[in-house]
């Protein structure tokens, strides 16, 4: 898992809202130009480091937790993965190298100001909570030298302890007193730790496939199949499929790239050809760190132990190496994450200072580390956040490469100086009520009571989970975009704007 | 000087994951694994930093 790369801070309060995003985000206004264009080599080093994170020693156990199948297991990643890398060269990078320009001024002309707003605000909160993830898979870790015992969430624990408690304090702090003093020298931190971080992941589940009577390499898949991806729920868990892991594979950064945010990484690129750079950044963080993950928590757990955590399951494989990767893991995701949080915070509360909004983003961030609930569904809450975020993909896709084909205008919001696009506010709004609709038929208690039993057999008998749902909510979204604008700019109001040529 | 950094953060890398290859094929005992790498750790971590270049999409490919 991974966040995209965050804008420099510009411009002091102004009056209005929209003022104050577009200061905040002033610095970007322009595309890139190209001398500042980077190669192959940027975009491996960037992936390959950014998707090896804390969170993959959350994301590997979960899939062992929920009793996926070793088959299910190695070829849901490797479809899922390959749809993701497809995503980020075939959508993202082509359409970075065309406009060169951040996701909020992709977005500002499409959708307008208004909802740019609302994406800003919900995407601050999102990076909240991931952070809090981070600081959680952190002190999962800084908790083993002192004794303190991580939460157990399926053992009921709904709360850590006190003294865990404490710790996630100190540690969130600290990540939130560095996020005030700028992230760039962590970030190059990070990307120094990350070659090492990579071999610590796959040398730790080396090491214990031993334990689990692995006598050679030959002998992996016998062992994977019986002992590691069981297909055997463990305690409350739900049984994943191989569409449970294939799609969240792919949609786990849908935000990303289906949802188009990474332009504002892409727009640096040489070619679109260096999307097919995302693969280095799959195949290690999300392939190989999560089958490791996964082989780490099935011995912990063949081993007797109880409650497989990020830090306990990294110092069984790998000792103290282990723990301290999961430290810095946490810690030099969890830095940047807060720093971006901050920046989207504070448009909202422009006569703040810096640090204070970063402490108010850092509170968040705490209280986050503090549910064990958010990292034992880690894997739900990113498949909402895909699936919230992914339709502003949609719009973007369909408004560069298909309204022209079609005869209408792209940024037809921008160029008319409107403040909101009501094609992008039905369409986003439509998809998120079909999708939810779909989901919460069958999961949310009072939908299932309201309906009780009249809906119709074939849509009865259609079992969405967050994780199918995402690439034909994007579909979707992208449908009901053409189609409202087409709606708008029949408009006689707008067909007339536009031949008198009042379009900027 | 930076060569004899290189070379002291490959050997940092080497005793991360070569322990793990020879826990596996039964010739050292995990405890030894673990002392391995934390020793490769301080390595890596004494010597990388002091050579190589962040990635960052700011600064201008050289």
């Amino acid at each position: 898992m991974t966040t995209n790369e965050s804008p420099p801070v510009a411009g002091a309060a102004k009056s209005s809202l929209v003022e104050r995003l577009d200061a905040l985000y002033e610095y970007d206004r322009e595309p890139v130009s190209e001398k500042k264009l980077h190669g192959w080599k940027t975009y491996i080093a960037m992936f390959a480091g950014e998707h090896v994170a804390g969170t993959e020693l959350v994301l590997g156990p979960l899939m062992v937790m929920h009793g996926v199948s070793a088959k299910d297991f190695f070829l849901g990643l490797l479809v899922g993965n390959i749809l993701a890398v497809l995503s980020w060269a075939l959508l993202t990078a082509p359409i970075a190298v065309k406009k060169r320009l951040t996701i909020y001024w992709q977005l500002r002309r499409i959708i307008g100001p208004y909802l740019t707003i609302f994406y800003s605000a919900f995407y601050a909160l999102i990076l909240c909570l991931l952070a809090g993830a981070m600081v959680n898979v952190a002190v999962t870790a800084v908790s083993i030298p002192f004794h303190i015992p991580n939460p157990d969430f399926n053992a009921g624990d709904v709360l850590p302890t006190i003294p865990w408690m404490g710790l996630a304090l100190v540690v969130g702090s600290v990540i939130a007193a560095l996020a005030v003093l700028g992230f760039e020298k962590i970030a190059h931190f990070s990307k120094i730790c990350a070659p090492w971080m990579v071999l610590v992941f796959f040398a730790a589940a080396i090491a214990v496939l031993a334990d689990l009577g692995t006598k050679s390499f030959g002998d992996f898949w016998h062992i994977a199949e019986t002992k590691i991806f069981t297909g055997v729920p463990i305690g409350n868990n739900s049984k994943y499929t191989f569409w449970h892991v294939a799609g969240f594979a792919w949609l786990c950064n849908a935000a990303q790239h289906l949802g188009m945010s990474d332009v504002t990484i892409f727009r640096y690129a040489k070619k679109w050809t260096q999307g097919f750079a995302s693969a280095f950044g799959m195949f290690l963080g999300h392939y190989g760190a999560w089958i490791s993950s996964g082989i780490l928590c099935a011995a912990y757990l063949a081993a007797g132990n109880e409650n497989p955590q990020p830090g306990t399951i990294a110092l069984f494989g790998a000792g103290i190496a282990g723990a301290v990767s999961v430290v810095i893991a946490g810690w030099t995701t969890a830095n940047p994450t807060l720093y971006r949080a901050g920046l989207a915070i504070q448009v909202a509360t422009p006569n703040w200072k810096r640090w204070k909004v970063t402490f108010a983003a850092g509170a968040l961030m705490i209280i986050t580390a503090c549910i064990p609930a958010v990292n034992a569904n880690l894997d739900r809450i990113v498949g909402y956040y895909g699936l919230i975020l992914a339709p502003l993909g949609a719009f973007v896709v369909a408004d560069v490469w298909l309204l022209p084909r079609m005869g209408l205008i792209s940024d037809f919001t921008g160029k008319s100086g409107k403040m909101m696009s009501w094609p992008s506010a039905l369409a986003w709004g439509f998809t998120l009520i079909v999708s939810f609709f779909l989901i919460g038929k069958d999961s949310f208690g009072w939908l299932m009571r309201l309906l009780g039993d009249s809906l119709p057999e074939w849509l009865d008998n259609m079992k969405m989970d967050v994780m199918f749902l995402v690439g034909p909510a994007w579909l979707l979204a992208g449908i009901f975009y053409i189609l409202f604008s087409l709606v708008q700019q029949k408009s006689k109001a707008n067909v007339k704007l536009i031949m008198e040529g009042g379009l900027a | 000087m930076k060569t004899i950094l290189k070379i002291i953060s490959l050997a940092g890398l080497l005793l991360t994951i070569l322990p793990a290859i020879a826990v596996f094929k039964g010739f050292i005992e995990i405890e030894n694994h673990y002392t391995l790498m934390a020793v490769g750790m301080v390595l890596w971590f004494g010597s990388a930093p002091f050579w190589m270049k962040g990635v960052s999409l700011e600064d201008d490919e050289k």
